[in-house]
């Protein structure tokens, strides 16, 4: 896309009636939007057996016209689908989609009660989460205002699986960030890697304890574990790299740091 | 699989407005439901006995209290127990019961009501609108 529809409006607005139209007539979005919901489904690992499947619930994030929610009831899942605009919402009433839907904004929080849902995904919602058009509303507030209710949300050992389109590498730790710090364990997938265009990005939150994480696609079609991207831990090089630079910019004249060199952050021999 | 576009009550038990400043726990909320209509939504037994130790059931009773209106319906509504027995399990009768009053009572029109703050949430076309303003939220 030439322009990013966040960067004109927000979503109930921009997603007016003509706007949805097209989520219907575009088999091209159609089709990008269900295989990414497909990725996410897989990713989200949940048993094959049918019988388990039809007894669990998900929660679709930013549902829209209901794509994805087609491709969980083709899995066999039971859902919830919530989304901002109602035009969209409309769209999926329109297509009799076989999930429960309520309209509600994700960055105020969401609207339900602790505990209710086995899985979670969300296929190109969360970008709208790194945007604010209003002043009384704080993107980095909003996004933890979401992540901490999505975790509440969730049954204990419940994964989420949340595609997004962050427009760039800032927007991504931001929101890697903001979702980690509400309790989450797991990171960031991302398919294709090498490809600028071809590249999706996943985050993968567990609720309970350290799953491993799923293999990324690459351009062959095959699988491997390419290194997950972890947001900053505490002590790691990029982490002192950042502290380093934060205290630069808030004392420009102090000498009191050490230089950066190949010696900054390197892994030092166990002494104890 | 279900067609359950409508929000039904198990979605209701489920809702809460505890998104806006100052609401302690925002749950159950109230149901006003002005129309309302039975769907015949297959049985899985399944899928009820994994989400009744999730429900709230006193907020299910309470619900189907709710829609127990003159004229919102012309069946009769199902009779409930208080509370959920402990051999739910492989009370069949129990879950279907339970099915019908979770599944398969469609609320199209109303509002659900914030037991804290008597904030409204409209339904419309099956769809409550869980929007708040900013400076309403948390």
């Amino acid at each position: 896309m030439a322009s990013r529809p966040e960067s004109s409006l927000p979503p109930e607005l921009y997603y007016d009636d003509k706007e949805a139209k097209k989520y219907t007539q575009n088999s091209r979005i159609i089709q990008i939007q269900s295989e990414m919901s497909e990725r996410a489904i897989e990713l989200l690992s949940l048993p094959e057996d049918p019988t388990i499947r039809s007894s669990l619930l998900v929660l679709d994030v930013g549902c829209g016209s209901g794509i994805s929610g087609a491709a969980l009831t083709e899995a066999g899942l039971n859902w919830f689908g919530v989304d901002i605009s109602s035009s969209m919402l409309e769209i999926a009433l329109e297509n009799e989609v076989e999930g429960g839907l309520a309209r509600c904004d994700i960055g105020h929080g969401l609207p339900f009660r602790a505990g209710c849902f086995d899985a979670v995904v969300s296929v190109s919602a969360l970008q709208w989460l790194a945007y604010s058009d209003r002043s009384t509303a704080n993107p980095i507030r909003r996004q933890r205002a979401f992540f901490t209710s999505l975790y509440a949300c969730m049954s204990v050992g419940a994964r989420a699986v949340l595609q997004f389109y962050p427009a760039d590498e800032l927007q991504l730790q931001l929101l890697l960030n903001s979702a980690m710090s509400c309790g989450f364990t797991g990171g960031l997938v991302t398919d294709y890697p090498e490809s600028a265009k071809a590249r999706k990005h996943f985050l993968v939150l567990d609720t309970a304890g350290t799953r491993p994480m799923p293999a990324a696609q690459d351009e062959a079609g095959g699988r491997h574990s390419t290194k997950q991207q972890q947001p900053m831990r505490k002590g790691s090089k990029a982490w002192i790299m950042r502290k380093k630079e934060q205290y630069r910019r808030k004392n420009p004249d102090s000498k009191a740091l050490p230089s950066d060199s190949k010696y900054t952050g390197r892994k030092r021999k166990p002494r104890f | 699989i279900f067609k359950i576009s409508n929000m039904k009550l198990i979605l209701h038990n489920m809702l809460t407005s505890a998104m806006i400043k100052g609401v302690k726990k925002g749950y159950p909320l109230l149901l006003r439901a002005t129309k309302v209509e039975l769907q015949p939504v297959e049985f899985d037994a399944g899928f009820v006995v994994h989400m009744l130790p999730r429900l709230d059931w006193s907020g299910v009773t309470a619900a189907v209290q709710c829609l127990n209106q003159p004229d919102l319906l012309q069946d009769p509504l199902p009779e409930l127990p208080p509370t959920v027995p402990d051999d739910y399990a492989n009370n069949e009768d129990f879950l279907r019961k339970a099915h019908i009053a979770l599944m398969q009572l469609d609320v199209i029109e109303g509002c659900l009501v914030c037991p804290e703050t008597g904030r409204e949430f409209p339904i419309a076309k099956g769809i409550p609108n869980m929007l708040i303003n900013d400076n309403e939220a948390a």
